[in-house]
Protein backbone atom coordinates (compact mmCIF):
# COMPACT_ATOMS: atom_id res chain seq x y z
CA UNK A 1 0.00 0.00 0.00
CA UNK A 2 1.35 3.29 -0.78
CA UNK A 3 0.06 6.20 1.00
CA UNK A 4 1.07 8.20 -1.29
CA UNK A 5 -1.33 7.08 -4.53
CA UNK A 6 -3.94 6.73 -1.96
CA UNK A 7 -3.10 10.31 -0.83
CA UNK A 8 -2.94 11.49 -5.16
CA UNK A 9 -6.43 9.62 -5.75
CA UNK A 10 -7.98 11.40 -2.79
CA UNK A 11 -6.52 14.68 -4.04
CA UNK A 12 -7.98 13.90 -7.40
CA UNK A 13 -11.83 14.02 -5.25
CA UNK A 14 -10.57 16.69 -3.90
CA UNK A 15 -9.99 19.13 -6.43
CA UNK A 16 -13.32 18.48 -8.21
CA UNK A 17 -15.36 19.30 -4.63
CA UNK A 18 -13.31 22.32 -4.03
CA UNK A 19 -14.16 23.69 -7.56
CA UNK A 20 -17.96 22.82 -7.36
CA UNK A 21 -19.57 24.83 -3.97
CA UNK A 22 -22.78 22.84 -5.71
CA UNK A 23 -21.49 19.71 -4.73
CA UNK A 24 -19.99 20.77 -1.47
CA UNK A 25 -24.10 22.24 -0.96
CA UNK A 26 -25.53 19.22 -2.04
CA UNK A 27 -23.67 17.39 0.79
CA UNK A 28 -24.77 19.08 3.61
CA UNK A 29 -28.40 20.02 2.22
CA UNK A 30 -30.33 16.93 2.94
CA UNK A 31 -28.75 16.04 6.09
CA UNK A 32 -29.61 19.62 7.24
CA UNK A 33 -32.84 19.49 5.92
CA UNK A 34 -33.28 16.13 7.45
CA UNK A 35 -32.29 17.52 10.96
CA UNK A 36 -34.49 20.43 10.62
CA UNK A 37 -37.84 18.45 9.69
CA UNK A 38 -37.10 15.72 12.52
CA UNK A 39 -36.39 18.36 14.86
CA UNK A 40 -39.87 20.07 14.98
CA UNK A 41 -41.27 16.52 14.80
CA UNK A 42 -39.75 15.20 17.76
CA UNK A 43 -40.47 18.84 19.10
CA UNK A 44 -43.91 17.44 18.80
CA UNK A 45 -43.77 14.01 20.36
CA UNK A 46 -41.94 15.14 23.08
CA UNK A 47 -45.43 17.32 24.05
CA UNK A 48 -47.15 13.96 23.78
CA UNK A 49 -45.28 11.03 24.11
CA UNK A 50 -42.86 10.07 27.18
CA UNK A 51 -40.56 8.36 25.99
CA UNK A 52 -39.22 10.88 23.23
CA UNK A 53 -39.77 13.47 26.45
CA UNK A 54 -37.43 11.26 28.56
CA UNK A 55 -34.79 11.55 26.30
CA UNK A 56 -34.41 14.61 24.90
CA UNK A 57 -33.27 14.18 21.25
CA UNK A 58 -33.62 11.23 21.25
CA UNK A 59 -35.15 11.03 17.22
CA UNK A 60 -32.56 14.20 15.80
CA UNK A 61 -29.59 11.96 17.22
CA UNK A 62 -30.96 8.91 15.14
CA UNK A 63 -31.30 10.58 12.36
CA UNK A 64 -28.01 12.61 12.58
CA UNK A 65 -26.50 9.10 13.15
CA UNK A 66 -28.22 7.25 10.51
CA UNK A 67 -26.64 9.95 8.13
CA UNK A 68 -23.36 8.99 8.88
CA UNK A 69 -24.16 5.57 7.46
CA UNK A 70 -26.17 7.27 4.47
CA UNK A 71 -23.22 9.08 3.54
CA UNK A 72 -20.75 6.66 4.41
CA UNK A 73 -22.07 4.32 2.45
CA UNK A 74 -22.81 7.26 -0.29
CA UNK A 75 -19.06 8.70 -0.28
CA UNK A 76 -17.32 5.38 -1.01
CA UNK A 77 -20.28 5.17 -3.73
CA UNK A 78 -19.87 8.18 -5.35
CA UNK A 79 -16.12 7.71 -5.02
CA UNK A 80 -16.13 5.06 -7.55
CA UNK A 81 -18.83 6.41 -9.71
CA UNK A 82 -17.00 9.34 -10.42
CA UNK A 83 -14.56 7.01 -11.88
CA UNK A 84 -17.19 5.45 -14.27
CA UNK A 85 -19.03 8.83 -15.00
CA UNK A 86 -15.44 10.39 -16.49
CA UNK A 87 -14.20 7.25 -18.06
CA UNK A 88 -11.12 7.33 -16.11
CA UNK A 89 -10.85 3.90 -14.65
CA UNK A 90 -9.26 2.79 -17.69
CA UNK A 91 -6.51 5.04 -16.68
CA UNK A 92 -6.79 3.97 -12.95
CA UNK A 93 -6.00 0.41 -14.34
CA UNK A 94 -3.06 0.58 -15.85
CA UNK A 95 -1.25 2.63 -13.41
CA UNK A 96 0.56 1.23 -10.78
CA UNK A 97 -2.75 2.07 -8.31
CA UNK A 98 -3.60 -1.00 -7.11
CA UNK A 99 -7.33 -2.03 -5.99
CA UNK A 100 -6.63 -1.80 -2.40
CA UNK A 101 -5.36 1.55 -2.86
CA UNK A 102 -8.58 1.97 -4.74
CA UNK A 103 -10.71 1.02 -2.01
CA UNK A 104 -8.14 2.56 1.03
CA UNK A 105 -8.90 6.00 -0.99
CA UNK A 106 -12.68 6.03 -1.61
CA UNK A 107 -12.78 4.71 2.31
CA UNK A 108 -10.76 7.89 2.97
CA UNK A 109 -12.99 10.11 0.92
CA UNK A 110 -16.11 9.09 2.30
CA UNK A 111 -14.97 10.14 5.42
CA UNK A 112 -14.15 13.71 4.44
CA UNK A 113 -17.73 13.63 2.41
CA UNK A 114 -19.55 12.27 5.68
CA UNK A 115 -17.88 15.08 7.62
CA UNK A 116 -18.94 17.48 4.96
CA UNK A 117 -22.29 16.23 5.05
CA UNK A 118 -23.47 15.58 8.34
CA UNK A 119 -21.27 18.42 10.70
CA UNK A 120 -23.68 21.64 9.09
CA UNK A 121 -26.59 19.49 10.49
CA UNK A 122 -24.88 18.52 13.65
CA UNK A 123 -24.15 21.81 14.34
CA UNK A 124 -27.86 23.48 13.37
CA UNK A 125 -29.13 21.09 15.63
CA UNK A 126 -27.81 23.07 18.54
CA UNK A 127 -29.09 26.33 18.51
CA UNK A 128 -32.92 25.40 16.60
CA UNK A 129 -33.67 22.12 19.26
CA UNK A 130 -30.93 22.78 22.07
CA UNK A 131 -29.71 19.54 21.28
CA UNK A 132 -26.10 18.63 20.85
CA UNK A 133 -25.09 15.52 19.57
CA UNK A 134 -21.55 16.03 21.22
CA UNK A 135 -23.46 15.38 24.81
CA UNK A 136 -22.93 11.77 24.18
CA UNK A 137 -19.49 12.13 25.35
CA UNK A 138 -16.85 10.13 24.02
CA UNK A 139 -19.18 6.83 22.89
CA UNK A 140 -20.28 9.49 20.56
CA UNK A 141 -16.98 8.61 18.65
CA UNK A 142 -17.58 5.15 19.07
CA UNK A 143 -20.63 5.32 17.69
CA UNK A 144 -19.62 7.53 14.12
CA UNK A 145 -16.29 4.91 13.55
CA UNK A 146 -19.10 1.97 13.57
CA UNK A 147 -22.05 3.44 11.63
CA UNK A 148 -19.18 4.90 9.29
CA UNK A 149 -18.01 1.34 9.09
CA UNK A 150 -21.20 -0.23 8.29
CA UNK A 151 -21.70 2.29 5.45
CA UNK A 152 -18.16 1.33 3.90
CA UNK A 153 -19.02 -2.21 3.66
CA UNK A 154 -22.55 -1.16 1.89
CA UNK A 155 -20.79 1.00 -0.66
CA UNK A 156 -18.37 -1.62 -1.50
CA UNK A 157 -21.21 -3.73 -2.05
CA UNK A 158 -22.75 -1.26 -4.43
CA UNK A 159 -19.50 -0.65 -6.35
CA UNK A 160 -19.07 -3.79 -6.83
CA UNK A 161 -22.59 -4.49 -8.60
CA UNK A 162 -21.89 -1.16 -10.51
CA UNK A 163 -18.33 -2.52 -11.73
CA UNK A 164 -19.84 -5.49 -12.44
CA UNK A 165 -23.79 -4.94 -13.83
CA UNK A 166 -22.40 -1.10 -14.90
CA UNK A 167 -24.17 2.35 -14.86
CA UNK A 168 -27.68 0.78 -15.09
CA UNK A 169 -27.20 -0.10 -11.47
CA UNK A 170 -26.12 3.02 -10.01
CA UNK A 171 -29.32 4.01 -8.53
CA UNK A 172 -28.68 1.10 -6.29
CA UNK A 173 -25.72 3.72 -4.35
CA UNK A 174 -28.56 5.84 -3.34
CA UNK A 175 -31.68 3.14 -2.53
CA UNK A 176 -30.01 -0.39 -1.45
CA UNK A 177 -29.10 1.28 1.89
CA UNK A 178 -32.46 1.61 3.09
CA UNK A 179 -33.14 -1.94 2.90
CA UNK A 180 -31.31 -1.59 6.13
CA UNK A 181 -33.34 1.10 7.60
CA UNK A 182 -36.38 -1.13 8.80
CA UNK A 183 -34.31 -3.41 10.60
CA UNK A 184 -31.33 -1.18 11.82
CA UNK A 185 -33.83 0.27 14.54
CA UNK A 186 -32.61 3.57 13.93
CA UNK A 187 -36.03 5.62 15.84
CA UNK A 188 -37.48 2.37 17.85
CA UNK A 189 -36.28 -0.33 19.79
CA UNK A 190 -35.56 -3.53 18.19
CA UNK A 191 -37.94 -5.70 20.22
CA UNK A 192 -39.98 -3.09 18.13
CA UNK A 193 -39.37 -5.72 15.43
CA UNK A 194 -41.31 -9.32 14.42
CA UNK A 195 -39.27 -12.13 16.69
CA UNK A 196 -37.85 -13.42 13.25
CA UNK A 197 -36.81 -9.92 12.14
CA UNK A 198 -35.06 -9.35 15.23
CA UNK A 199 -32.65 -12.18 14.58
CA UNK A 200 -31.75 -10.75 10.89
CA UNK A 201 -31.68 -6.88 12.99
CA UNK A 202 -28.91 -8.48 15.91
CA UNK A 203 -27.25 -9.49 12.89
CA UNK A 204 -26.02 -5.64 10.73
CA UNK A 205 -24.12 -3.80 13.15
CA UNK A 206 -26.51 -0.46 13.42
CA UNK A 207 -28.97 -2.24 15.13
CA UNK A 208 -26.78 -2.55 17.80
CA UNK A 209 -25.11 0.83 17.57
CA UNK A 210 -28.87 2.38 17.91
CA UNK A 211 -29.47 0.52 20.62
CA UNK A 212 -26.21 1.62 22.52
CA UNK A 213 -27.35 5.32 21.62
CA UNK A 214 -30.66 4.54 23.00
CA UNK A 215 -29.08 3.39 26.10
CA UNK A 216 -27.50 6.17 26.57
CA UNK A 217 -29.87 8.79 26.11
CA UNK A 218 -32.60 6.82 28.74
CA UNK A 219 -29.87 7.01 31.19
CA UNK A 220 -28.92 3.77 31.37
CA UNK A 221 -25.25 3.89 30.66
CA UNK A 222 -22.97 3.00 28.02
CA UNK A 223 -23.70 -0.69 26.94
CA UNK A 224 -20.02 -2.14 25.85
CA UNK A 225 -21.17 -5.40 25.16
CA UNK A 226 -23.62 -3.67 21.80
CA UNK A 227 -20.41 -1.69 21.42
CA UNK A 228 -18.70 -4.72 20.75
CA UNK A 229 -20.72 -6.83 19.10
CA UNK A 230 -20.81 -3.84 16.51
CA UNK A 231 -17.52 -3.58 16.08
CA UNK A 232 -16.81 -7.66 15.63
CA UNK A 233 -19.74 -7.49 13.19
CA UNK A 234 -18.19 -4.08 11.12
CA UNK A 235 -15.26 -5.66 10.82
CA UNK A 236 -16.27 -8.81 9.13
CA UNK A 237 -18.68 -6.90 6.99
CA UNK A 238 -15.99 -4.43 5.93
CA UNK A 239 -13.62 -7.43 5.01
CA UNK A 240 -16.51 -9.46 3.17
CA UNK A 241 -17.20 -5.92 1.33
CA UNK A 242 -13.63 -5.54 0.33
CA UNK A 243 -13.13 -9.44 -0.76
CA UNK A 244 -16.45 -8.94 -2.97
CA UNK A 245 -14.79 -5.59 -4.35
CA UNK A 246 -11.30 -7.16 -5.46
CA UNK A 247 -13.23 -10.59 -6.70
CA UNK A 248 -15.35 -8.31 -8.73
CA UNK A 249 -12.24 -6.42 -10.19
CA UNK A 250 -10.43 -9.72 -11.06
CA UNK A 251 -13.35 -10.81 -12.70
CA UNK A 252 -13.69 -7.26 -14.50
CA UNK A 253 -9.86 -8.32 -16.05
CA UNK A 254 -11.45 -11.72 -17.09
CA UNK A 255 -14.40 -9.97 -18.66
CA UNK A 256 -12.32 -6.41 -20.15
CA UNK A 257 -14.75 -4.62 -18.27
CA UNK A 258 -12.36 -2.06 -16.94
CA UNK A 259 -11.52 -0.61 -20.33
CA UNK A 260 -14.33 0.49 -21.44
CA UNK A 261 -16.43 1.39 -18.85
CA UNK A 262 -18.67 4.18 -18.63
CA UNK A 263 -21.78 5.82 -19.75
CA UNK B 1 16.87 -7.17 -26.13
CA UNK B 2 13.26 -8.38 -26.20
CA UNK B 3 10.99 -5.87 -24.12
CA UNK B 4 7.81 -8.04 -24.66
CA UNK B 5 7.32 -11.71 -25.48
CA UNK B 6 3.52 -13.24 -26.09
CA UNK B 7 3.92 -17.07 -26.41
CA UNK B 8 0.79 -18.74 -27.44
CA UNK B 9 -2.00 -16.59 -25.96
CA UNK B 10 -5.88 -17.26 -26.11
CA UNK B 11 -8.25 -14.94 -25.33
CA UNK B 12 -11.68 -16.23 -25.27
CA UNK B 13 -15.08 -14.29 -24.13
CA UNK B 14 -17.49 -17.33 -23.49
CA UNK B 15 -17.42 -18.72 -26.99
CA UNK B 16 -16.07 -15.93 -28.80
CA UNK B 17 -12.48 -16.45 -29.46
CA UNK B 18 -11.39 -12.78 -29.42
CA UNK B 19 -7.44 -14.07 -29.87
CA UNK B 20 -6.27 -17.38 -30.69
CA UNK B 21 -2.60 -18.43 -29.98
CA UNK B 22 -0.80 -15.65 -31.40
CA UNK B 23 2.63 -15.72 -30.58
CA UNK B 24 5.10 -12.73 -31.36
CA UNK B 25 8.05 -10.77 -29.56
CA UNK B 26 8.62 -7.07 -29.67
CA UNK B 27 12.59 -5.98 -29.91
CA UNK B 28 13.42 -3.26 -26.90
CA UNK B 29 13.57 0.24 -28.59
CA UNK B 30 11.57 0.04 -31.68
CA UNK B 31 8.11 0.85 -32.75
CA UNK B 32 5.68 -1.68 -33.21
CA UNK B 33 2.11 -1.42 -34.72
CA UNK B 34 -0.61 -3.91 -34.37
CA UNK B 35 -2.75 -3.73 -37.45
CA UNK B 36 -6.01 -5.13 -38.06
CA UNK B 37 -9.55 -4.45 -39.35
CA UNK B 38 -12.78 -3.98 -36.59
CA UNK B 39 -12.68 -6.84 -34.28
CA UNK B 40 -9.43 -7.84 -35.58
CA UNK B 41 -8.11 -8.61 -32.06
CA UNK B 42 -5.75 -5.66 -31.88
CA UNK B 43 -7.66 -3.83 -28.18
CA UNK B 44 -8.09 -7.13 -27.20
CA UNK B 45 -4.34 -8.17 -27.26
CA UNK B 46 -2.96 -4.63 -26.21
CA UNK B 47 -5.45 -4.98 -23.39
CA UNK B 48 -3.23 -8.17 -22.49
CA UNK B 49 -0.05 -6.51 -22.86
CA UNK B 50 -1.50 -3.71 -20.47
CA UNK B 51 -2.24 -6.67 -17.99
CA UNK B 52 -6.48 -5.13 -17.73
CA UNK B 53 -6.93 -7.76 -19.50
CA UNK B 54 -6.67 -11.72 -18.18
CA UNK B 55 -6.18 -13.84 -21.25
CA UNK B 56 -7.65 -17.77 -21.44
CA UNK B 57 -3.81 -19.33 -21.91
CA UNK B 58 -0.57 -18.44 -22.45
CA UNK B 59 2.22 -16.51 -21.13
CA UNK B 60 3.27 -12.46 -21.35
CA UNK B 61 6.09 -11.17 -20.99
CA UNK B 62 7.02 -7.23 -20.74
CA UNK B 63 10.06 -6.17 -19.63
CA UNK B 64 10.83 -9.06 -17.75
CA UNK B 65 7.87 -9.70 -16.40
CA UNK B 66 5.20 -12.00 -15.62
CA UNK B 67 2.46 -9.59 -17.03
CA UNK B 68 -0.25 -11.74 -15.31
CA UNK B 69 1.29 -12.31 -12.20
CA UNK B 70 3.43 -9.58 -11.98
CA UNK B 71 2.21 -6.52 -13.18
CA UNK B 72 2.79 -3.88 -10.35
CA UNK B 73 6.21 -4.87 -10.73
CA UNK B 74 6.26 -3.35 -14.26
CA UNK B 75 3.14 -0.85 -13.97
CA UNK B 76 5.78 1.90 -13.35
CA UNK B 77 7.51 1.46 -16.19
CA UNK B 78 5.01 1.93 -18.64
CA UNK B 79 2.40 3.80 -19.45
CA UNK B 80 -0.61 4.11 -21.94
CA UNK B 81 -2.70 6.44 -24.06
CA UNK B 82 -6.56 5.81 -25.74
CA UNK B 83 -8.76 8.50 -26.80
CA UNK B 84 -11.21 6.44 -26.08
CA UNK B 85 -10.26 6.55 -22.22
CA UNK B 86 -10.83 9.99 -20.69
CA UNK B 87 -9.25 11.72 -17.74
CA UNK B 88 -11.40 13.50 -15.63
CA UNK B 89 -12.69 16.54 -17.27
CA UNK B 90 -13.61 18.65 -14.60
CA UNK B 91 -10.51 18.89 -13.40
CA UNK B 92 -7.56 21.51 -14.77
CA UNK B 93 -4.64 19.80 -16.74
CA UNK B 94 -2.53 20.66 -14.14
CA UNK B 95 -4.61 18.82 -11.68
CA UNK B 96 -4.97 15.55 -13.64
CA UNK B 97 -1.06 15.83 -14.64
CA UNK B 98 -0.46 15.78 -10.79
CA UNK B 99 -3.01 13.28 -9.72
CA UNK B 100 -1.31 10.77 -12.10
CA UNK B 101 1.96 12.14 -11.22
CA UNK B 102 1.21 10.46 -7.13
CA UNK B 103 0.03 7.44 -8.96
CA UNK B 104 3.34 6.99 -10.73
CA UNK B 105 5.29 8.16 -7.69
CA UNK B 106 6.86 10.96 -10.24
CA UNK B 107 9.83 12.32 -8.24
CA UNK B 108 10.14 16.20 -8.35
CA UNK B 109 6.40 15.95 -10.06
CA UNK B 110 6.55 20.15 -10.02
CA UNK B 111 9.18 20.01 -12.17
CA UNK B 112 8.41 17.21 -14.11
CA UNK B 113 4.69 19.05 -15.11
CA UNK B 114 6.37 22.09 -16.12
CA UNK B 115 8.96 20.06 -18.42
CA UNK B 116 6.31 18.43 -20.01
CA UNK B 117 3.96 21.87 -20.47
CA UNK B 118 6.73 23.51 -21.90
CA UNK B 119 7.83 20.57 -23.92
CA UNK B 120 3.87 19.68 -25.38
CA UNK B 121 3.24 23.65 -25.16
CA UNK B 122 0.70 22.76 -23.04
CA UNK B 123 1.12 26.28 -20.55
CA UNK B 124 -1.61 28.19 -22.27
CA UNK B 125 -4.16 25.85 -20.77
CA UNK B 126 -2.83 24.43 -18.34
CA UNK B 127 -4.90 25.92 -15.34
CA UNK B 128 -7.92 24.92 -17.54
CA UNK B 129 -10.49 22.09 -16.78
CA UNK B 130 -9.92 19.34 -19.87
CA UNK B 131 -13.46 19.31 -20.90
CA UNK B 132 -13.07 23.09 -22.07
CA UNK B 133 -9.87 21.87 -25.06
CA UNK B 134 -10.42 21.00 -28.13
CA UNK B 135 -9.42 17.29 -29.52
CA UNK B 136 -6.08 18.74 -30.71
CA UNK B 137 -5.57 19.74 -26.91
CA UNK B 138 -6.78 17.13 -25.26
CA UNK B 139 -4.65 14.87 -27.33
CA UNK B 140 -1.13 16.74 -26.06
CA UNK B 141 -2.67 16.60 -22.08
CA UNK B 142 -3.55 12.76 -22.71
CA UNK B 143 0.15 12.53 -24.54
CA UNK B 144 1.90 14.46 -21.19
CA UNK B 145 -0.37 12.00 -18.92
CA UNK B 146 1.81 8.88 -20.34
CA UNK B 147 4.97 10.59 -20.50
CA UNK B 148 5.13 11.59 -17.50
CA UNK B 149 6.93 8.63 -15.51
CA UNK B 150 9.07 8.79 -18.56
CA UNK B 151 8.10 5.06 -19.41
CA UNK B 152 10.56 2.28 -20.80
CA UNK B 153 7.06 1.09 -22.80
CA UNK B 154 4.21 3.07 -24.52
CA UNK B 155 1.36 1.09 -25.77
CA UNK B 156 -0.92 3.49 -27.66
CA UNK B 157 -4.33 2.76 -29.30
CA UNK B 158 -5.33 4.64 -32.14
CA UNK B 159 -2.71 7.96 -30.95
CA UNK B 160 -3.92 10.53 -33.68
CA UNK B 161 -7.15 9.51 -34.45
CA UNK B 162 -9.71 12.12 -34.89
CA UNK B 163 -6.91 14.40 -35.06
CA UNK B 164 -6.17 16.74 -38.06
CA UNK B 165 -3.44 16.34 -39.99
CA UNK B 166 -1.50 18.94 -38.39
CA UNK B 167 -1.71 17.72 -34.89
CA UNK B 168 -1.13 14.17 -36.16
CA UNK B 169 1.83 14.70 -37.56
CA UNK B 170 3.27 17.11 -34.61
CA UNK B 171 2.12 14.08 -32.56
CA UNK B 172 3.92 11.73 -34.76
CA UNK B 173 6.65 13.20 -34.50
CA UNK B 174 7.02 13.85 -30.80
CA UNK B 175 6.62 10.19 -30.69
CA UNK B 176 9.45 9.36 -33.09
CA UNK B 177 11.55 12.37 -30.92
CA UNK B 178 10.34 10.90 -27.34
CA UNK B 179 11.81 7.38 -28.74
CA UNK B 180 15.30 8.25 -30.25
CA UNK B 181 16.00 10.68 -26.86
CA UNK B 182 15.01 7.69 -24.54
CA UNK B 183 15.03 4.59 -26.34
CA UNK B 184 11.75 3.66 -25.34
CA UNK B 185 9.68 0.90 -26.85
CA UNK B 186 6.27 1.65 -28.85
CA UNK B 187 3.37 -0.58 -29.28
CA UNK B 188 0.78 1.39 -30.99
CA UNK B 189 -3.00 0.35 -32.74
CA UNK B 190 -3.74 2.28 -35.53
CA UNK B 191 -5.44 1.95 -38.57
CA UNK B 192 -3.89 5.16 -40.04
CA UNK B 193 -1.22 3.46 -42.48
CA UNK B 194 0.81 6.55 -43.46
CA UNK B 195 1.06 6.55 -39.54
CA UNK B 196 2.41 3.09 -39.04
CA UNK B 197 4.74 3.27 -42.40
CA UNK B 198 6.32 6.19 -41.22
CA UNK B 199 6.62 5.66 -37.44
CA UNK B 200 6.99 1.68 -36.62
CA UNK B 201 9.60 -0.99 -37.46
CA UNK B 202 8.01 -3.78 -37.25
CA UNK B 203 3.80 -4.57 -38.32
CA UNK B 204 1.31 -7.13 -36.59
CA UNK B 205 -1.00 -7.64 -38.93
CA UNK B 206 -3.87 -9.41 -37.47
CA UNK B 207 -7.04 -10.95 -38.81
CA UNK B 208 -9.88 -12.73 -36.52
CA UNK B 209 -7.93 -13.09 -33.71
CA UNK B 210 -4.89 -14.38 -35.13
CA UNK B 211 -1.44 -13.10 -36.37
CA UNK B 212 -1.67 -13.39 -40.17
CA UNK B 213 1.82 -11.55 -41.43
CA UNK B 214 4.43 -9.76 -39.73
CA UNK B 215 7.59 -7.93 -40.55
CA UNK B 216 9.21 -4.27 -41.44
CA UNK B 217 6.73 -2.39 -43.15
CA UNK B 218 8.97 -1.77 -46.17
CA UNK B 219 9.66 -5.62 -46.16
CA UNK B 220 5.53 -6.21 -46.67
CA UNK B 221 5.11 -3.67 -49.09
CA UNK B 222 7.20 -5.47 -51.04
CA UNK B 223 6.38 -9.06 -50.26
CA UNK B 224 2.92 -8.23 -51.57
CA UNK B 225 3.91 -5.80 -54.74
CA UNK B 226 2.13 -3.18 -53.65
CA UNK B 227 3.14 0.47 -53.31
CA UNK B 228 1.82 1.47 -49.79
CA UNK B 229 1.01 -0.46 -46.65
CA UNK B 230 -2.55 0.78 -47.13
CA UNK B 231 -2.62 -1.94 -49.84
CA UNK B 232 -1.36 -4.12 -48.12
CA UNK B 233 -3.71 -4.04 -45.39
CA UNK B 234 -6.86 -4.29 -48.03
CA UNK B 235 -4.78 -7.13 -49.62
CA UNK B 236 -5.10 -9.06 -46.31
CA UNK B 237 -8.38 -7.59 -45.22
CA UNK B 238 -9.98 -8.59 -48.07
CA UNK B 239 -8.21 -12.24 -48.55
CA UNK B 240 -6.99 -10.44 -51.84
CA UNK B 241 -3.65 -11.36 -53.38
CA UNK B 242 -1.42 -9.07 -55.47
CA UNK B 243 -0.05 -10.46 -58.63
CA UNK B 244 3.48 -10.77 -56.61
CA UNK B 245 2.00 -13.07 -54.10
CA UNK B 246 0.01 -14.40 -56.72
CA UNK B 247 3.28 -15.02 -58.68
CA UNK B 248 5.74 -16.74 -56.18
CA UNK B 249 2.65 -18.55 -55.10
CA UNK B 250 2.56 -20.03 -58.91
CA UNK B 251 5.85 -20.57 -59.02
CA UNK B 252 5.82 -22.60 -55.67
Amino acid sequence: MSPRRIGGLCLRHLYILKGSWPRLLEMAYWPTINVVMWGFTSRFFAQHSSWVADAGGILIGAVLLWDVMFRGNLGVALSFLEEMWSRNLGHLSVSPLRPMELVAAMLCMSFVRTLIGVLPATLIAIPLYHYSIFDLGLPLIAFWVNLMVSGWAMGLLVSSLVLRFGLGAESLAWVLIFAVAPLAGIYYPISTLPEILQVVAWALPPAHVFEGMRSIMLGHGLRTDLLVSAMALNAAYLVLGSVVFLRVWQGARIRGALLNVGE
Amino acid sequence: MTAIEVQSVTKSFGPVVAVDAISFRIAKGSTTALLGGNGAGKTTTLSMLLGLLIPTSGDITVLGEDMVRHRYRVLPRLNFSSPYVDLPHRLTVRQNLTVFGHLYHVPRLKDRIAELAEELELSEFIDRPLGKLSAGQKTRVALAKALLNAPDLLLLDEPTASLDPDTADWVRGYFQDYQARTGATIVLASHNMTEVERMCDCVLMMKRGSIVDQGAPRDLIARYGRDTMEEVFLDIARNRQSPEVKTSETKS
